[in-house]
C-alpha cells in the first residue's frame, strides 16, 4: 500500500523568520546551560581578572568607587566576549564545521539566524554577567545604589541592542575571513577593554579618544550605567546620561541597518568569490 | 651505549626542532609579517596601558613611586606565563580539535612531550618580543629607570631561562591534564594563568591579598621568579616591598631552581600518568567539534 507524505502548508515569511530566530536562539539559551563547565569558566575567569584589578586599585590606594567600576566593567566583559566569539566570529565557526552552506541554502533569512544568535547569546550572557556582578559585589563589598531604575533598564536595553547589532554587522565581515578570524577576534579583547574604559572611567582617556571609543556601544553604555548605579560616579562620567541614551539609540539604528545591508553585500561577495565553503585551517 | 644515548637525544631534538618550526608557521603565517608584528604588539601594550592608566588616574601620574615599576615589570614578565605555559598545553587542543591531526602525530615516530614543548617555542619568541617592547616603552615614556650598567645580565638571562623552562614544564603538566579533558578544556589554560596572575604578586605585592590567600602565592615558583627579575632590573626599588625582603637574590634563585626541578619531575610523572589514562580511555584523538 502506497503511503502518502503529508504536504505541510507553506509557512509565511514572517512565521518562518520568527521560527528561525527561536530555533537559533534555543541552543544558545538551553545548550549553553547544559555545559556546566563552560558556565564555570565563563564566570570564574572574569572574576579572576576583576580580583586582580581590584587588588591593584587597593595597592595604590584608590577610592572605593573604583572597586565598583572594576566589578561592573568585569561583568560587562562577558557581553563583549560573547559578541566577539559567539556573534562576530560565529559564521567563521559555522563555515569551519560545514553549517554555513546549509544556512545559506535553507529558506530562512540569514538576518533571522543572526538575530536568533544575538537574542540567545544575550539571554545566556545576562545570566553569567548577573552572577559575576553578584559574586564580585559580594566579594569586594561593593555598594550599588541605583539612582533611576527605569533609566538604567533603558540604558542597558539600548546598549545590548546596539552591541549585538554591532555583533551582527561584524559577523558579516567575518564571513569573508578564514584562519585570521580567530586572531582578529583575539586581538579585539584587551585593546577594547582599554579604549572602552572597562576598568576605569573612560573620561580619563580624554574627550576625543572617548568619543571615538563611543562607536563601541559598551563605552557609553558602561559609562551611563556607572553613573546610574554609583551616585558619586557622575563626576567621573564622560557625558550626561541623557546624551548617552540618545547616542546609544543612534548606534542601535546604525548597527541594525548596517548589519542588514552588509550581510546582503557580504553574502553575495562570498558566493561570488566562492568563500562560503572554504576552509583554510 | 653511547650510540644509543646519542640516538635518543637525536630523536628528542628532532621532535622538538620540527615542532618548533611547525608552531612558528601556525602562529605567524596567517598574516603578512607587518600585520603579524602589529598583532603581536597591540595586545600586550594594551594590557600594560590599562594598568598604566589605572595607576596614573589614582596617583596623578606619579611614576616615581616604587610601586609603579613593581606593577609594570611584573605585568610585562607575566606575558611569558600566558604564552609559554598555555602555548605548550594549547597544542593538544589545536592538534586534536582544530587540525584533527593528533592521531597522525601520535602514531608518527615523534617523542610526544618534546613535540609539545617545541610547539611552545613560537609563543616564547612572540612573548619575548612583547616583553622587550613593553619594557622599552616603559623606559622611554614612563620613567622606568633601568641602569643597564648595574644589571647583572648573565644572572638575569639565567633567571629568565630558568623561569621559561619552569613554565614550559607547568605547560606540559597542563597538556597531560588536557589529554583527559574533553568538553571543558578550552578554559583550563586561561583559568590557571588567571589564577597565577592573581596569586603570584605579578601586579601587586602579596600583602594586598587577604591573609588567608597569601600562602598560595608563596607556594608558586612564579612569585619568586618575578621578584628576582624585578630586583635584577630595578634593584632596590623592587626589594622595597616586604613580601620577600628577607631573601637575598641568590636565595630566591635557589628556591626557583628547586621548584623548577620539582616541576620537572612532577610534570613527567603527571604527563605520563595522564597519557596512559587517555590511551586506556581512547581519548587521545577524541574530537568533540565544539
Amino acid at each position: 500500500m502506497a503511503t502518502t507524505v503529508p504536504i505541510l502548508p507553506k509557512a509565511s515569511a514572517w512565521k518562518l523568520f520568527f521560527k528561525t530566530v527561536f530555533a537559533r536562539a534555543y541552543p544558545r539559551v538551553v545548550g549553553q546551560q547544559r555545559e556546566k563547565s563552560w558556565m564555570f569558566f565563563d564566570i570564574f575567569l572574569p572574576i579572576l581578572s576583576i580580583a586582580a584589578y581590584v587588588y591593584v586599585y587597593r595597592a595604590i590606594g584608590a577610592p572605593e568607587e573604583y572597586i565598583g567600576f572594576v566589578v561592573m566593567g568585569g561583568a560587562m566583559t562577558a557581553f563583549w566576549l560573547n559578541v566577539l566569539w559567539s556573534m562576530s566570529s560565529q559564521l567563521y565557526w559555522e563555515k569551519e564545521q560545514g553549517n554555513l552552506a546549509l544556512y545559506i541554502m535553507s529558506p530562512s533569512s540569514m538576518m533571522a539566524i543572526l538575530l536568533g544568535m544575538a537574542l540567545g547569546g544575550m539571554l545566556a550572557t545576562l545570566l553569567r554577567a548577573s552572577v559575576i556582578l553578584f559574586i564580585g559585589g559580594w566579594l569586594f563589598q561593593v555598594r550599588f545604589v541605583v539612582v533611576d531604575f527605569w533609566l538604567l533598564i533603558l540604558v542597558f536595553f539600548l546598549t545590548m541592542t546596539a552591541l549585538y547589532g554591532l555583533g551582527m554587522m561584524s559577523a558579516s565581515l567575518f564571513l569573508l575571513l578564514s584562519r585570521e578570524a580567530w586572531h582578529l577576534a583575539n586581538l579585539a579583547q584587551e585593546p577594547i577593554y582599554l579604549i572602552s574604559g572597562f576598568y576605569f572611567p573612560v573620561k580619563n582617556l580624554g574627550f576625543w579618544i572617548a568619543l571615538g571609543a563611543s562607536l563601541i556601544p559598551l563605552t557609553m553604555g558602561l559609562d551611563a550605567m556607572r553613573q546610574l548605579i554609583f551616585p558619586s560616579a557622575t563626576q567621573f562620567g564622560f557625558l550626561d546620561v541623557r546624551i548617552e541614551v540618545i547616542g546609544l539609540a543612534v548606534l542601535c539604528i546604525i548597527f541594525l541597518l548596517g548589519a542588514r545591508l552588509l550581510l546582503n553585500y557580504m553574502e553575495k561577495l562570498a558566493i561570488q568569490e566562492g568563500r562560503l565553503t572554504e576552509s583554510r585551517r | 651505549m653511547q650510540t644509543r644515548l646519542t640516538n635518543f637525544l637525536t630523536f628528542y631534538w628532532r621532535s622538538f626542532r620540527l615542532a618548533t618550526w611547525l608552531g612558528w608557521q601556525i602562529e605567524s603565517n596567517w598574516a603578512d609579517p607587518f600585520l603579524f608584528a602589529i598583532y603581536s604588539l597591540i595586545k600586550p601594550l594594551s594590557s600594560a596601558a590599562i594598568l598604566v592608566i589605572m595607576y596614573s588616574i589614582i596617583t596623578q601620574a606619579n611614576f616615581d613611586s616604587p610601586i609603579f615599576p613593581y606593577i609594570y615589570l611584573g605585568n610585562a614578565f607575566y606575558m611569558y606565563v600566558g604564552h609559554v605555559m598555555t602555548g605548550v598545553s594549547w597544542a593538544v587542543i589545536d592538534d586534536r580539535e582544530h587540525y584533527k591531526t593528533m592521531k597522525y602525530i601520535y602514531t608518527a615516530p615523534v617523542h610526544f612531550p618534546s613535540y609539545l614543548l617545541g610547539r611552545g617555542v613560537a609563543r616564547f619568541i612572540i612573548a619575548s618580543i612583547s616583553v622587550v617592547v613593553t619594557i622599552l616603552f616603559g623606559v622611554l615614556f614612563l620613567k622606568i629607570s633601568i641602569d643597564l650598567t648595574q644589571v647583572n645580565w648573565a644572572f638575569f638571562l639565567l633567571t629568565v631561562l630558568t623561569g621559561v623552562v619552569m613554565l614550559a614544564l607547568m605547560g606540559l603538566t597542563l597538556a597531560g591534564i588536557m589529554l583527559l579533558l574533553v568538553h571543558h578544556m578550552f578554559g583550563v589554560g586561561e583559568a590557571v594563568a588567571g589564577a597565577l596572575y592573581l596569586f603570584s604578586g605579578a601586579i601587586f605585592p602579596l600583602e594586598v591579598l587577604p591573609v588567608y590567600l597569601r600562602p598560595i602565592g608563596f607556594l608558586m615558583p612564579i612569585t619568586y621568579w618575578l621578584e628576582l627579575l624585578r630586583r635584577l632590573l630595578v634593584g632596590k626599588v623592587a626589594s622595597s616591598f616586604p613580601t620577600l625582603q628577607s631573601f637575598s637574590n641568590l636565595q630566591l634563585f635557589l628556591i626557583l631552581i628547586v621548584m623548577t626541578l620539582f616541576f620537572a619531575i612532577f610534570s613527567i610523572i603527571v604527563f605520563h600518568a595522564c597519557e596512559k589514562r587517555a590511551k586506556d580511555l581512547g581519548l587521545i584523538d577524541t574530537i568533540t567539534n565544539y
